[in-house]
């Protein structure tokens, strides 16, 4: 366990307002709480929006350093212990801001940390966008995705005729995977362990 | 303090008219500009080292530094950088000893890996190999410019016996190195490790970034027992643009700023100023935030600051000279001096590296 009390940090890359993918992003994380009270945890979450970042992210991208609003959110982003990241899907994929933004992520910044993917769409054909896009992105990241991802369709936010409990069960399930995992020996790797100077080398040359 | 100009002899569009310079014409211009730092009274002047267009920064900067060193005085030569990655160490200390000699010792250089990755390949490197290059390479360097016949074998170029390269260095001081880098620890510790200099690029990033390094960098020198870590060489770069009145700065500046390599395009000037040292404003505003950077990083030995880039005509260049000579070096020489405490050294110069070395030897032989 990292702590009794977890950081959980969520990231929504909606860019309407009201947004559908925020609404996903609060129920993922009001899910995962639930689950780590039950496991006897608690858990502080933070949730941040791209869309007021898009510009910093896109200086970003172009200078190589964060302004200070972007920088708040990359730093939480590091210091957390568990991420549960919600996207819109465009031309099949997660979003541009969404992925601008994990490019300017640093590489290191999620070694070991559990992940909850997830995404909405505008028809429920879309739902491979966890398998075929997150979860690779995150894999590469080296951090840990938990094996339920949450993919909401229009259909998932009223009473299609079969939708509406199938994503809440899927929230709880995908949650409960994230609280699981917080709650045990986690991943077993962090960044910080992992950081190694290159000094050997230096040291096995004679000293001048 | 020793204040200079840095110059990575990028060949930019102006963006105000279109026009782009010829290789000759800005190959000259760095020339005049050097010149004319002397002439104004700052201390340095360094080159970078570039492979590819659009940069006209020369691939063997020696050449360009004993040009400039026969035409000045007092100038101290240097780089900014010397690629330690894909340069043979042997032949950089070859071409760096002789430069010291043509220069009387005004030569001191930075060690840096580039940041041009096609570069090592190019010259049959990989890039993978880019710090164990730097480590390697500059351990030879070091080697060569302080023994004779030296024998050595290592992973990267053929081996060596009874090898003495030639000539040696200036009264047998070797020239000054710093290590410049902007994102590497590593760098950092090697600096350290060799009671080097380093020097932080701190444009273009915030100063938190540069804040980590040299401290660590500070750190490790006292570790390695070359002095406190208050006694550490550190060098700082800083970019500014200046006219009389602020605001005429900034609406002169803003085109080249919006246009200009590595940052164009993306953050608006005031944000970036904000954000990093970049400086457009009046002499006094460019006093005063240079003279916030030593409560920053500690007090330092050497500040250079970049002048020429992003297209600005060689005429402009000329007067931001001018004002940087007369209305802003002789302030911060005056206030540094006031504000470094004793203890903290000066930048190293030849003179000054043979006096102590001699005093070493009197000292050993008492």
């Amino acid at each position: 366990m990292t702590g009794t009390n977890p950081k959980i940090v969520v990231i929504s890359a909606g860019l309407g307002q009201p947004s559908t993918t925020r609404m996903l992003a609060d129920r993922l994380a009001e899910a995962a709480k639930r689950r780590l009270r039950e496991l006897g945890a608690g858990a502080s979450v933070d949730t941040y929006e791209l869309r007021g970042l898009a510009h910093q992210v896109t200086d970003a991208m172009l200078t190589g350093f964060a302004g200070p609003d972007l920088q708040t959110v990359l730093t939480a982003v590091e210091d957390a212990d568990a991420l549960i990241v919600v996207t819109p899907t465009f031309q099949g994929s997660y979003g541009g801001l969404f992925k601008s933004f994990m490019d300017v992520v640093d590489a290191e910044a999620l070694i070991g940390t559990p992940v909850v993917v997830a995404a909405t769409g505008g028809s429920a054909r879309h739902s491979l966008v966890l398998d075929h896009a997150l979860r690779p992105l995150f894999t590469y990241l080296q951090a840990l995705v938990v094996p339920t991802g949450v993919f909401a369709g229009p259909g998932d936010w009223g009473d299609a005729g079969d939708g509406s409990r199938g994503l809440a069960e899927r929230v709880d399930q995908s949650a409960g995977e994230l609280a699981s995992l917080l709650a045990g020996a986690g991943t077993g790797r962090r960044r910080e362990d992992e950081f190694d100077m290159d000094t050997d080398s230096m040291l096995a040359a004679s000293r001048p | 303090m020793q204040i200079g100009i840095f110059s990575v002899g990028d060949l930019t569009v102006d963006p105000t008219n279109g026009r782009e310079p010829t290789e000759h014409e800005r190959i000259k211009a760095m020339v005049t500009i050097a010149k004319k730092a002397e002439e104004v009274g700052l201390d340095v002047f360094a080159t970078g080292e570039h492979h590819n267009p659009p940069f006209v920064a020369p691939a063997n900067p020696t050449v360009l530094l004993a040009h400039i060193a026969a035409q000045t005085e007092r100038l101290i030569l240097s780089t900014s950088t010397t690629l330690i990655t894909t340069n043979d160490p042997v032949r950089l200390a070859e071409d760096y000893a002789y430069l010291q000699h043509l220069a009387d010792g005004r030569v001191d250089l930075m060690m840096g890996r580039g940041n041009t990755a096609p570069v090592y390949p190019w010259f049959g490197k990989d890039i993978a190999q880019g710090l164990s290059l730097a480590i390697e390479n500059y351990h030879l360097l070091h080697k060569l410019w302080r023994e004779t016949d030296v024998d050595w074998e290592g992973r990267f170029r053929t081996p060596l016996t009874a090898f003495t390269s030639t000539p040696r260095p200036l009264d047998d001081v070797p020239p000054f190195v710093w290590h410049g880098s902007i994102r590497s620890p590593e760098i950092a510790e090697q600096a350290a490790f060799y009671g080097d200099g380093f020097f932080a690029n701190n444009i273009f990033w915030p100063k938190e970034h540069y804040i980590r390094l040299i401290n660590l960098y500070r750190e490790r020198f006292a570790h390695y027992g070359h002095g406190t870590p208050e006694q550490a060489i550190v060098g700082l770069g800083g970019q500014v643009f200046m006219r009389k009145n602020s605001q005429d700065a900034v609406d002169e500046f803003r085109p080249y700023f919006d246009n200009a390599p590595v940052y164009g395009h993306g953050p608006s000037l005031e944000d970036f100023t904000a954000q990093t040292p970049l400086t457009v404003g009046s002499p006094q505003e460019v006093i005063e935030k240079t003279l916030t950077f030593r409560e920053f990083f500690g007090d330092y030995q050497r500040q250079l600051f970049l002048m020429d880039h992003a297209g600005l005509p060689l005429k402009t260049v000329l007067e931001q000279l001018d004002l940087l000579g007369e209305e802003v070096v002789p302030v911060l020489r005056e206030e540094f001096a006031k504000r470094t405490p004793a203890g903290v050294p000066d930048a190293p110069t030849h003179a000054g590296l043979l006096a102590a070395r001699d005093a070493e030897q009197k000292e050993a032989t008492v």
